[in-house]
């Protein structure tokens, strides 16, 4: 099987996947809609965790352009070789800064990829939650109105 | 080891001992004589912009270094560049390399590169060392910039680069075609083409998009193997990181882009231990600033050769990295040097190495009869329409700096008469060749400042607070602390405006004192008619430029700049990057 049928196989999978992780969403809607609706970081931090004290660190790894070719879906990947229980990703400038947050069964490799909307240029942060602690990576991305290039 | 300054000095003003002479054949064996070192020779051209024929080219006045780059290679002009690498004045080198007594200077020493005379030249040098141990690499910007290359759709480059010899090429206005004529362009070229850096996006791939290598979703072969006189050298691609955003995305949708030196770390890794290449070279487009950095954070690469930003640079830079040291070029533009570097290889690398960007003044060199001829059926369908005599110059008309040159001037001017707008705005691309005052501007000319994909024109009612933010993005791009931020064009030209920049300042407070040419201020809340082209979103309704620059002309007669919309500097003091500036 070659790449594009994988992908198009996985992609039906995970679609399923989706519909049957969503279910328990409704029974967390209470508290991760606080996180998300919270209109700073450390808020979100806070209602998602329970805690919003950070520390930075190289083990958290954060793939994000340094100028979007696209605003509305900027590709942002955060990797980690710790054992992480969640990750997160906060858009600084955005009106509701968290823009997703990942739980991850144990075991699992600490790697998630989404794409993310910014309206400006911003500060990007990737949480990973490990041990009970806050670990993060910070990366600016820049949101240009293009043109004009040589 | 490289030569030294001084000695570098010493040669190219050889040629400049008759200097009240015209050119000579000794002045020839001076200016071109690279005798063979080591086992290897790359020779290298990028950002040609399709000028087939030997053209005029004016190098700037203003190119401003800040912060780190302030003083720093490429930032100089004029008597500091002189200066740095041992130039004399008045010599042939400093006409080539700096804007000084540029008239009277391209009088004399006439015209620059054309790929008959390039041909010349590239096939002494491959004859001298030995063919079979030579490299010749484009660093892109090579299918845009003329009307055929535009009516071709590239095609005539390609053509060209086959004749010439281009062994490796990577690319950026390459992409501002469609991707079924890259792929019909790159069919025909006979060459290789390199770009680790242009993926094709997830969603294209799901959609059954064509790769070089679905599972790294490299679009491209990211880099090449050539074997040379018994020594692997390994030849990275990397394509200008900012395409989709400075220029439009809707030509290449399958495509991603950025500057990846995460990935070209890996990539570096994986070829050296892959194959133990003797060198790791990089063909890059991504600006001599941006190439500096990423020479600092990604360790392993010998040399990088690189184009974009248009500077005529005549000694790379060492730049100092956790692997060692990694050398970085910048070669010019509009065909007018030819980078040659040789390389002294052992079993453990790279020994030593010899560079010279060589002027390539076509008053020395004959004219490649095979090219000549190739260049001729090119622009036999299209010669009565380029021929065109628009007008008369009346001033030096060039396009490169910082801010405003005096041929954004004339498209400035043309749209606002044109299309009736009290502001224009112009993209700061930094090609474009020159016309001397005397001479006819013809059709051709207007083609070599206009020639894009996306021509059409706007005008549209702008507030005030809106041309502000354009203002302020753009400079941003030029002005960033940080390179990786910025894409490598001039400031947008402004026509019917006047304002005051300081580069030092932090984005969103640049720019300030906005007025119109009647000195009134331009107000946030206030609507004026603006004029425009090279939009990069949507597709603008307007004529094409090179329309409505013509049909200026031709009611203008001759051209003489009026008034010269470079805005008032402040803030940046002193600096080399900035000589001789009126505004």
């Amino acid at each position: 099987m070659d790449r594009r049928s994988a992908l198009k196989v996985l992609g039906l999978a995970g679609s399923a996947v989706t519909a049957l992780v969503s279910l328990p969403k409704l029974a967390m809607a209470s508290w991760a809609k606080t996180a998300f609706e919270a209109r700073s970081g450390a808020d979100a931090l806070q209602n998602l965790y329970g805690g919003n004290a950070t520390t930075p660190s190289d083990a958290v790894k954060l793939k994000a352009p340094d100028i979007a070719e696209n605003g509305a879906v900027v590709p942002i990947e955060v990797e980690t070789d710790m054992e992480a229980d969640s990750i997160a990703i906060l858009i600084e400038k955005n009106p509701s800064p968290l823009a997703g947050s990942f739980n991850l069964p144990a075991g699992t490799k600490g790697l998630v990829k989404t794409r993310v909307r910014m309206g400006e240029t911003t500060n990007v942060t990737a949480v990973v939650k490990s041990g009970g602690k806050l670990y993060t990576t910070t990366k600016e991305v820049k949101v240009t109105i293009g043109g004009c290039g040589g | 080891m490289s030569l030294s300054r001084r000695e570098f000095g010493q040669i190219l003003s050889l040629a400049a001992a008759g200097s009240m002479l015209p050119l000579t054949s000794r002045a020839e064996s001076a200016m071109f004589d690279t005798a063979p070192y080591g086992q290897v020779r790359l020779m290298h051209i990028t950002d040609c912009h399709a000028q087939l024929n030997p053209i005029y080219f004016r190098e700037p006045n203003v190119n401003l270094g800040l912060y780190d780059a302030k003083g720093r290679a490429p930032h100089l002009v004029g008597a500091s560049l002189l200066a740095e690498f041992g130039l004399k004045a008045g010599s042939p080198e400093a006409h080539a390399f700096t804007y000084l007594g540029f008239e009277e200077a391209a009088r004399r020493f006439g015209k620059v590169g054309g790929f008959a005379h390039l041909k010349t030249l590239v096939e002494r040098l491959r004859t001298e060392y030995g063919r079979e141990n030579t490299l010749l690499m484009d660093g892109g910007d090579t299918w845009q910039g003329s009307a055929t290359s535009l009516w071709t759709r590239g095609q005539d480059m390609v053509d060209a680069c086959n004749l010439l010899g281009v062994d490796v090429m990577t690319g950026h206005w390459e992409f501002t075609y469609l991707e079924d004529e890259i792929r019909a362009n790159l069919e025909r070229f006979q060459g290789e083409f390199v770009a680790q850096n242009v993926k094709v996006s997830d969603d294209a791939l799901f959609d059954g998009a064509e790769a070089f290598d679905e599972d790294s979703g490299h679009a491209f072969k990211p880099y090449t193997l050539r074997e040379m006189n018994g020594f692997r050298v390994a030849v990275i691609g990397q394509s200008f990181p900012y395409t989709p955003i400075a220029n439009p995305a809707r030509f290449i949708p399958n495509w991603t882009f950025g500057i990846r030196d995460g990935e070209m770390q890996e990539l570096v890794d994986q070829v050296r231990s892959e194959h133990q290449p003797h060198a790791v070279i990089v063909i890059s487009h991504n600006g001599m600033d941006v190439d500096i950095k990423m020479a600092e954070v990604v360790s392993g690469i010998d040399v990088i050769f690189g184009g974009h930003t248009h500077d005529a640079v005549p000694v790379p830079v060492a730049v100092k990295n956790s692997g060692g040291t990694t050398l970085v070029t910048n070669a010019g533009s509009n065909g007018k040097f030819l980078g040659v570097m040789d390389l002294e290889l052992s079993e453990q690398g790279v020994k030593g190495y010899r560079y010279r960007l060589l002027p390539v003044f076509a008053n020395l060199l004959d004219a490649d009869p095979a090219m000549s001829q190739l260049i001729q059926d090119i622009r036999a369908p299209y010669l009565p329409q380029l021929t065109e005599q628009l007008a008369i110059a009346d001033d030096v008309l060039y396009r490169r700096g910082n801010f405003n040159g005096t041929f954004d001037q004339v498209i400035c001017d043309a749209l606002r008469v044109q299309l009736n707008a009290q502001i224009s705005l112009s993209p700061g691309f930094r090609w474009g060749t020159t016309v001397l005052p005397g001479d006819a501007i013809t059709f051709d000319n207007v083609m070599d400042q206009t020639a894009i994909t996306y021509p059409e024109t706007y005008v549209r009612p702008m507030t005030g607070a809106d041309i502000k933010l354009i203002l302020e993005d753009v400079c941003d791009n030029l002005f960033n602390e940080d390179p990786f931020y910025q894409q490598g064009g001039d400031m947008v030209r402004v026509g019917g405006l006047d304002y005051v920049v300081n580069p030092m300042a932090q984005m969103g407070s640049r720019i300030s004192e906005m007025r119109l040419d009647d000195g009134s201020v331009v107000e946030a809340t206030k609507s004026y008619q603006v004029a425009g082209w090279a939009t990069v979103g949507s597709q603008s309704p307007g004529p094409h430029i090179y329309d409505v620059v013509a049909a200026y002309l031709r009611d203008q007669k001759t051209v003489r700049i009026q008034k010269l919309n470079s805005p008032v500097i402040r803030g940046v003091g002193s600096n080399p990057g900035l000589a001789d500036y009126l505004g």
